[in-house]
Formats: C-alpha cells, structure tokens, sequence
C-alpha cells in the first residue's frame, strides 16, 4: 500500500496488469455465461429462472462488496491520509451503484415470475435500495465540493456512516421475517445448493469481481490523470498571466 | 438457443438489462480513460509539464548532449 502511494509507480502497475485482467475477464465471463444458460439444469422450484440466479447473485454480493471497499479507502484516507485512498473511493462508487442497479433490476424480473410481484417492502430490498441511494449520495457529494481534498474527506464521513447498512443487508433475512430467501451460501455448514447450479454461479462471481476490479483500476487511473490534466491547466493559466503582468 | 421455460421474457430481460449497464458502464470508464490521455499528451505537447517529468526529460536530454568518453 506504501509503495502505491506514488501515483506514477501506481500509474505504470495498472498499465502492466490491465491486459491480462481484460483477458482473464473476459475467458471467466464466457466460460461463466456459458455454464449459466447451456449447462446449469432447471431448479425443481423455479425452473429455468433459476438461471437468474448467476448475474442477480455476484452483482448482490460486489454491491456490498464495492461498499465495503469505499469504507475501507475512507479509513485510509481520514486516518492514514493515503493519497489514491480518495481515488479509490470516488471511482468505486459509480461501479458499486452499477452493480447495485443490477442486483435490483434482475430481482425484481426474479420476483415477478416467483413471488408474483417485482418488489415487496421486506427487510432485503429496501436496504438494498438503501444502499443503491447511498452511492448516488456519495457521487453527488463528490461533485457537489471542488476541491478534491475536501470532497475526499466528507464523502469518507459520509461512507464510513452508511458502512452499517451492509451488515444490515446481510444479516437481514435472519432479523426479520423476509420475501427474500435466507442465505443458501455463506452460511454454518456450507453452501446449501447444489454443485451442478455452485459451479455456474462461483464461476460468474469471480468474472464478476475481474470486472470490478478491472473497471476500478482503468478509472483510478482516468482519475489520477484528470488530477494531472487540471493542475498543468492551472499552471498554463497562472504562466499565461505572469507573461501579461 | 437454450429453452428457457414458461418465463423466457423475464430471464432474458434481466441479462438484457445487465449487459446493458455493464455495457455502458465500461464504455464511459475507458472513455474516459481515453480522454485524459488524450488532454494530458495536448498539454505535454505545448511543453507544459509537471515539474517531476520536466526534471527527468532535462536530465535525458543532458546525458543525450554529453560527448562520449574516449577510453584509454
């Protein structure tokens, strides 16, 4: 993390790897895609909709994922002062929101067929959709201040806040009586499904989590070099008026 | 295709609906990307450059201009 702190040698690392990730993620996500619509078997309950299942799931889990990863690089940027842990945050917010927008959408096309209903006020949805609102407020926040600096840090109090509704979400289908199915994953005794629908659903969890990490690495550096591009503007500006005085 | 059941609309409208935010979502990163690559190669191309590039490429350019050691 200390050696990362300089932009440049950040800056070259991403350009390394990015091509190997775009390859990794995109073989993962066609082998992925593939087990989900051509080998993964109807559910005994719910039939091929299960097949929802393998793109509702992983982007689930990286909305909370890209959360904690926001509350993670607020800490390093109130206590430790990192300087890409604002970089980080800022761009992972519109990433986490993405996903997040996904894990609703395609539950809601779950829900209809299933429950009979595309949405239900239960425990789950509403503090997903409470997360999905906490990520708008973040990128509105940062828009909202100029100065990087202070942007940085207020949307760092203000992610480091909402960090309680992701356990929150988690823990919902135990708290409260929920529409919503209880964990089936990661719970006490292991993975309560079965390998021929594990495998799909695994296999497109960690394609998921390539693109996020993918998508976060091209967007900090985007990021770090919009920081670069503003800073040489203002130095051409102050250069210009120094040549007129 | 794959037979995809009495429900074929909805599952193929949740895959439709999450390429399509995906989609956009990594069109509009690497664009982006792209145009501050773009903006930052302008601004070196005038000669305005960070103090720490403008340093290394002076160092360059000095190492460039000394005369080869004749050794003896």
């Amino acid at each position: 993390m200390i050696s990362l702190a300089n932009p440049t040698r950040f800056l070259g690392l991403v350009g390394r790897i990015v091509p190997w990730l775009t390859a990794a993620t995109l073989i993962l996500l066609g082998i992925g895609l593939y087990l989900s619509l051509f080998v993964a078997p109807p559910d005994y309950q719910q039939g091929e909709t299960v097949k929802i299942m393998f793109i509702h799931v992983p982007s689930a889990w990286l909305a909370m994922f890209g959360y904690m990863l926001i509350a993670a690089s607020a800490l390093g940027t109130l206590i430790w002062r990192h300087p890409l842990a604002d970089v980080s945050a800022k761009t992972a917010a519109p990433i986490g929101a993405t996903f997040t927008f996904i894990a609703l959408v395609t539950g809601s096309l779950w829900g209809k067929p299933m429950w009979g209903t595309y949405w239900v006020w239960d425990a789950r949805l509403t503090s997903v959709l409470v997360l999905f609102l906490l990520y708008l407020g973040l990128i509105a926040l940062w828009n909202a201040i100029e100065e990087p600096g202070r942007a940085g840090r207020a949307a760092a109090i203000l992610a480091l806040v909402g960090a309680v509704n992701v356990p929150i979400i988690h823990y919902s289908v135990v708290w409260w009586n929920t529409l919503h199915q209880p964990a089936s994953v990661f719970k006490l005794g292991g993975p309560a499904i079965d390998p021929a629908l594990f495998t799909p659903l695994l296999v497109m969890a960690i394609a998921f989590t390539l693109l996020f990490v993918l998508l976060h690495l091209i967007a900090m550096r985007a990021e770090i070099l919009r920081r670069r591009v503003q800073a040489l503007q203002r130095m051409r500006v102050e250069q210009a008026a120094f040549a007129e005085a | 295709m794959p037979d995809l059941g009495q429900h074929a609309a909805f599952i193929i409208a949740a895959y439709a609906a999450t390429f399509v935010a995906i989609a956009a979502l990594a069109f509009f990163i690497v664009e982006d990307d792209r145009k501050q690559h773009r903006l930052l190669a302008e601004l070196e191309a005038r000669g305005i450059r960070r103090r720490s590039a403008r340093g290394l490429s002076e160092a360059r350019t000095k190492s460039a201009r000394k005369p080869a050691r004749k050794r003896t």
